[in-house]
């Protein structure tokens, strides 16, 4: 099914099943703990081997030596396979640097060698053992001193250019009464999922099947033929649930293709788990940024002038975090320019995050634009709003297809500042600031204390795009008149389990019990994928076209004209005459393919989700410790599907935005070139402790021009902007301005109040 | 406030290190200064061991090396019991040991001959919910499910404790009994990491349960 | 993990002759730090000797008023004690401020105390790190060191104690309680028991080979006001930038140790006379001769505004 027209009345809009807040069909497998992930599939084939992986103990450099006698003579070794060993590999279309590391080191932790053996114990013993010498080579580690080196990207990841400009910026900045510029910094921060990157991979000839923990079941399966050297066709990928992802598991990891590379060597079925310790270095990580804004502006706060510059690193043939993408389109002023740099470095390769280029830009872009309205005096909900604007003030290219952030065909038309297809940024806004109390809010910070506590709130939008992408599913309908719905769709904890099957229910009109989901396996159709907050939309756009086949199926094999056929309580009618679904379907089944594809509404209207938040914050008088008391979110995003678990994704992106603003932050050891804080102690994700209970208010809302689901993304708009409005509240709370994240309380304490 | 002797000195030591072209990086292991320095290597030994898991004596054959946790979910295909770090830092683990929330990670399978452990299959069932795993389902209190069984078996636990007069850092009169206030709840809980975020509804599931309970 | 062979313990003396018997060999109790260094190999036993089995685990009074702890009290089981609660409560609140309700309920009063550092040098093998492979050098120095001690650091070594329980047992004058090999017992006062790094930061503490900790006892109760403020960016589950216990009487006198600080919790006896004066004096004392990095100076201003809380909150501000 094209969609290329905006989407019309359907059967979705009966809003029977979808919109209604639905618990989680898995709910009962996850919270017993039957729900089976990738390294625990013991039911899947026997004689499972364990392996175990040996890290780089260098940044950049080679292997001068392996020795591998006392690990291959240890007890229960059954193979060791290294770059030497493993034959001649190729590097996935989605991977940077190669998984497998040797003679040449591109990175610390990169993968050198995995031992498998009998046992875990024997496997990681073994590991120990080997022993490896290195000649290092100096490597750059320092994005402040890189900073000059680095230059336009040749690619993004986002899609588009590297710079833009519209007007003449030097000029109307140079002019601009009110002028403001300041640079940030955010920091490397480690997705850190709860569960490790996790496979077990076995053969079967030249037929490999690996169970693993992926977000994109085809980009999985086509790295790991085209890491291998095998034809796509060999390879099955099966991850029907995963630990968590947040953008490090959309690629194939060292954990599949070391899993895959060992069970050819032990000729039996391997499995290995990424050990927490290596995960920072070993896989993908959210670069680090620089960002310099500035912003010029009427007296009356009209922004006139806008400049976005983001510096950020990664290896060799990677790609820039683009961090100011989102301002060529969230405020309105007409001279403007925007521009991603991108320098070298020898750092474990930088990818998606949670919400790529936004969050990071919101987190610096949102407390620039604070600091305008102090400087403007005016209110930052009120300055926001005086620079909305509705149609795109710049004009970004669109992704290409070569993209790993997206799957959408090159643009070929593009319209000047296309108008949004929807935009309640305003909206969101004004009812943020009411629910929110933020009109008790003292503008000059430090006024307001509680005790020890220094209190105070601040606010940021949320801006995140939406983004279109191919979708495809097939649906069975069986003699019992149950809904089958199988896609390589994953579910990594946003809820596709139970969109999908509300979708199949509303447009099949069965009860949501009579649905089941399969996904997460190579051999169903293939989807979107989970990533960069597509998955939702998408997915169930997908769902929708093959319904709407399987209707047509129906409608034909009943002898009912589809247009007048009403599907509804397990049954097809047209005026008195009725069938049960099950009575059509007959012994036999039926079974219905397709796919959604979009044509060009996504140029003729710019798709974007939006939002507020709003924090509020103590800063402890003595220790600078910052805690957060309260939190709420209004996001504007399409058609909610499910209100329970949408929610359940903008909390989590808010807790993410937490740790971002408050602790996450992977220290570099600019010397020898690696993160630090490798495991979960040393590098802080917030804890319960850290959360207070989060209010969401999702405005109601359809997108017709999105999908014919007429809704968008929601799971990475939850974070864009969070950071912003914690580093907000703090200076409202203490008049302390800090531009580098993470907020810790060292970076408070020489502004705070003298005490006794 | 920079001793400069003290940066003088680190330099060179990390120069020595850092600008020698080979460099082995796998260090022998040192036995601890305090130990006798000829320490045996031994062979891996197996060790027999009977407990109690779920109301069922199981006897098992395992290598000393295996920490409760890989014994339930290697051995006895228990693999409800998660592994998120292996080092005690992420709660996924969380089992029960005679009523007392642990980490199974961090505990020799060998140290629990004759104990009486609790997992999250031992709760309940998909068809048959403990009523934290109904509240969980309903407040919506997970999202990718992996830190999952650890929360509601720490939920359990913990729950416990608070009756038990076990104070926490949030308790604000040591000499009191403790109450289940929400920055109870969030504290007592922090041991059990959720990178979804889930934690207000968890909170609220808990919530729901202690109330009942209560 | 290297290979180990296993037995239980069924008193201190068949635990002290088993270690005899065992050349490399460890007592094993909570296992919540030891495991976790075995699993990176960073410690080596060739036989574990667990002492869970030892009766160990019994707070009893002592005759002087004080309390005996055994060595195998669990962290949990020591916070909720009544009498720890209301007569040592900068003990119960350090208790609760480490780790998580799990490994509490695992972490033993011995264990705690034998705890070794958490810097990040020490526990990845490739990097150098005298405490781990002494010679090596040190990864901190000079590098990734916000964590990292500030005070009685050597040119070897940075690292800090990371013990909440140490820091208020410390201000609470307690005495660990051993048994050797050959039967012999010592009292060792909790001040000397840790060491700072010198150079020989591979040893943490004054224990030699096969001597296992019995008790730690404390003195009667010292009463006054006992505060425990740990300092951490996350709120939980972390441990300490920095902490203080302190004990503070009615006239403002009273007694203070730091952790986060140091190799070993942090107490300046002589200093203390400098409390009544604010925190500014008594931190000038209690740091004197401070050597931070650029990293972990901010400490020095932190442990003041610290100090000042603590000092606030025991006027009942």
């Amino acid at each position: 099914m094209k969609f290329d027209t905006p989407a019309t009345t359907n059967p979705i809009d009966q809003l029977k099943v979808v919109g209604k807040a639905t618990d989680r069909i898995d709910g009962p497998l996850k919270t017993t703990g039957t729900a089976p992930y990738a390294y625990e599939r013991h039911d899947v084939v026997p004689n499972q081997a364990y392996g175990y992986i040996v890290g780089a103990a260098i940044a950049r450099g080679r292997i001068v030596l392996m020795d591998l006698a006392a690990a291959k003579a240890a007890p229960g070794v059954l193979a060791i396979v290294t770059a030497e060993n493993a034959g001649r590999l190729g590097k996935g279309k989605f991977n940077t640097a190669p998984l497998l590391g040797g003679p040449e080191i591109q990175h610390y932790h990169q993968a050198v060698g995995v031992v498998v053996a009998e046992t875990f114990e024997q496997a990681r013993a073994a590991a120990q053992l080997v022993r490896v010498e290195y000649a290092r080579v100096k490597g750059a580690f320092d994005l402040e001193s890189a900073k000059e080196t680095a230059g336009p990207a040749k690619q993004l990841a986002g899609g588009g250019t590297s710079d833009s400009k519209v007007g003449d910026f030097d000029a109307a900045f140079t002019a601009a009464p009110v002028q403001f510029d300041a640079t940030y910094t955010t920091a490397y921060e480690s997705h850190s999922m709860m569960e490790p990157h996790a496979t077990i991979a076995a053969w079967e000839g030249d037929q490999l099947t690996i169970w693993t923990s992926n977000q994109m079941i085809a980009w999985a399966a086509g790295d790991m033929a085209q890491t291998l050297g095998i034809s796509r066709e060999k390879v099955r990928v099966i991850s029907p649930f995963i630990g968590g992802g947040f953008g490090g598991k959309l690629f194939l990891r060292a954990d599949a293709l070391m899993a895959a590379l060992g069970a050819r060597a032990a000729g039996r079925p391997v499995k290995v788990a990424l050990q927490r310790a290596l995960m920072p270095n070993n896989t993908t990580h959210r670069a680090a940024t620089i960002q310099r804004i500035r912003l010029g502006a009427t007296k009356e706060g009209k922004l006139t002038a806008i400049a976005h510059e983001s510096w950020s690193g990664d290896q060799p043939d990677g790609k820039p975090e683009t961090a100011a993408m989102q301002t060529r389109s969230l405020y309105a002023g007409a001279d403007r320019m925007t521009a991603h740099r991108l320098a070298v470095l020898d750092l474990p390769e930088a990818n998606a995050m949670r919400a790529p280029g936004e969050a990071p830009g919101m987190a610096a872009l949102e407390i620039a634009m604070d600091e305008m309205a102090e400087k403007l005096g005016l209110d930052p909900v009120e300055f926001r709003i005086l620079n909305d604007t509705q149609v795109v003030p710049d004009n970004p290219a669109k992704p290409d297809s070569s993209d790993p952030q997206s799957k959408k065909p090159e643009q070929t038309k593009r319209v000047a500042q296309p108008p949004f297809s929807k935009r309640q940024f305003v909206e969101c806004l004004r009812l943020g600031a009411k629910r929110f109390g933020w009109e008790k809010r003292h503008s000059k910070p430090g006024g307001v204390r509680d005790g020890r506590w220094l209190v105070g709130i601040g606010m940021a939008a949320a801006f995140r795009d939406n983004l279109l992408t191919k979708s495809a599913a097939r649906v069975r309908l069986d003699g019992r008149g149950t809904v089958t719905v199988e896609t390589d769709m994953t579910d990594i904890g946003t809820g596709s389990y139970t969109i999908i099957a509300q979708t199949a229910a509303e447009m099949m009109g069965v009860p949501l019990e009579q649905v089941v989901v399969r996904l997460g396996d190579s051999t169903f159709p293939e989807s979107c994928g989970s990533g960069g907050q597509w998955g939702g939309n998408n997915s169930t756009a997908g769902v929708y076209a093959a319904c709407m086949k399987l209707r047509e199926a129906i409608a034909q094999k009943a002898k009912f004209n589809v247009g007048d056929a009403v599907f509804a309580d397990g049954q097809v009618r047209v005026g008195d005459r009725r069938m049960s679904l099950a009575e059509v379907a007959g012994e036999q089944g039926m079974v219905a393919e397709d796919f959604i594809e979009y044509g060009d509404l996504d140029k003729q209207y710019h798709q974007s989700t939006f939002g507020a938040h709003f924090v509020e914050v103590g800063v402890d008088l003595y220790t600078g410790v910052t805690r957060v008391r309260r939190m709420l979110a209004v996001c504007a995003c399409g058609r909610i599907l499910n209100p329970k678990t949408a929610r359940s994704q903008v909390i989590g992106a808010m807790t993410m935005g937490v740790g971002a603003a408050l602790m996450e932050e992977l220290a570099v050891d600019k010397r020898i070139g690696f993160f630090v804080n490798h495991d979960l102690a040393t590098y802080e994700v917030p804890v319960h402790a850290d959360i207070p209970h989060q209010e969401v208010i999702f405005l109601d809302e359809t997108d017709p021009i999105s999908s014919p689901m007429k809704a968008k993304g929601v799971a990475e708009l939850g974070i864009c902007g969070v950071a912003a409005a914690v580093a907000n509240a703090i200076y409202n709370a203490t008049g302390v301005r800090v531009r580098n994240y993470p907020m810790t309380l060292d970076k408070l304490l020489d502004g705070l109040p003298e005490i006794a | 406030m920079n001793h400069p002797d003290d940066l003088e000195i680190s330099r060179r030591e990390f120069l020595v290190m850092g600008t020698a072209a080979v460099a082995v990086t796998m260090l022998p292991p040192l036995a601890e200064a305090q130990a006798p320095p000829a320490a045996p290597v031994v062979k891996p030994a197996a060790v027999k061991l009977a407990f109690n898991v779920n109301g069922k004596a199981r006897e098992l054959e395992v290598d000393t090396r295996t920490t409760l946790l890989d014994a339930l979910r290697e051995h006895l295909n228990l693999t409800g019991s998660k592994k998120g770090c292996d080092q005690g830092q992420c709660g996924a683990c969380t089992v029960l040991v005679g009523g007392r929330r642990i980490v199974s990670c961090l505990t020799l399978a060998v140290m629990h001959q004759g104990d009486s452990i609790t997992t999250i299959e031992g709760l309940g069932t998909p068809d048959h919910l403990h009523p934290m795993q109904a509240a969980f389902v309903k407040c919506d209190g997970f999202q990718c499910g992996y830190c999952t069984p650890g929360q509601i078996c720490s939920a359990v636990a913990m729950l416990q404790e608070v009756k038990a007069g076990i104070p926490s850092h949030a308790t604000s009169d040591l000499t009191a009994a403790p109450q289940l206030t929400p920055a109870e709840l969030r504290e007592r809980m922090s041991g059990n990491i959720c990178r979804c975020g889930a934690y207000s509804n968890i909170a609220e599931a808990i919530t729901e349960v202690a109330g009942r309970t209560a | 993990m290297k290979a180990f062979t296993f037995e239980r313990a069924n008193s201190p003396a068949e635990a002290a002759a088993a270690a005899v018997r065992n050349p490399g060999s460890r007592f094993i109790a909570g296992g919540t730090n030891l495991l976790d260094l075995m699993k990176l190999e960073i410690e080596t036993p060739s036989h574990l000797i667990d002492v869970n089995g030892l009766a160990l685990d019994k707070i009893e009074a002592t005759a002087e008023g004080g309390l005996r702890i055994g060595a195998l009290v669990r962290n949990t089981d020591l916070a909720a004690d009544e009498r720890v609660r209301r007569d040592y409560g900068v003990l119960a609140r350090a208790l609760v401020a480490g780790a998580t309700g799990q490994l509490r309920n695992m972490a033993t009063t011995a264990g705690n105390l034998l705890q070794r550092t958490r810097c990040p040098y020490f526990y990845d093998t490739n990097q150098p790190c005298n405490k781990r492979a002494p010679g090596s050098g040190c990864g901190a120095i000079g590098g990734f060191s916000r964590q990292h001690a500030i005070v009685g650091v050597s040119e070897a070594c940075i690292a800090t104690h990371p013990s909440d329980m140490a820091v208020a047992m410390r201000v609470l004058d307690a005495v660990v309680e051993t048994i050797r090999p050959d039967g012999s017992t010592r009292s060792i006062p909790i001040a000397e028991f840790h060491r700072l790094p010198g150079d020989e930061p591979h040893i943490d503490h004054l224990l030699t080979p096969g001597e296992l900790i019995t008790a730690v006892t404390l003195p009667k109760p010292a009463g006054g006001k006992q505060i425990y403020l740990k300092v951490r960016d996350r709120a939980s589950f972390a441990f300490a930038l920095i902490s203080v216990a302190a004990i503070i009487f009615p006239d403002g006198t009273g007694r203070v140790a730091l952790g986060g600080v140091a190799h070993k919790p942090w107490r300046v006896e002589e200093a203390e006379s400098e409390m009544p004066r604010g925190a500014k004096a008594l931190t000038a004392r209690l740091l004197a001769g401070a050597k931070p990095t650029p990293e972990n100076a901010f400490k020095l201003k932190l442990v003041e505004r610290a100090l000042a809380s603590v000092l606030a909150e025991a006027k009942g501000a």
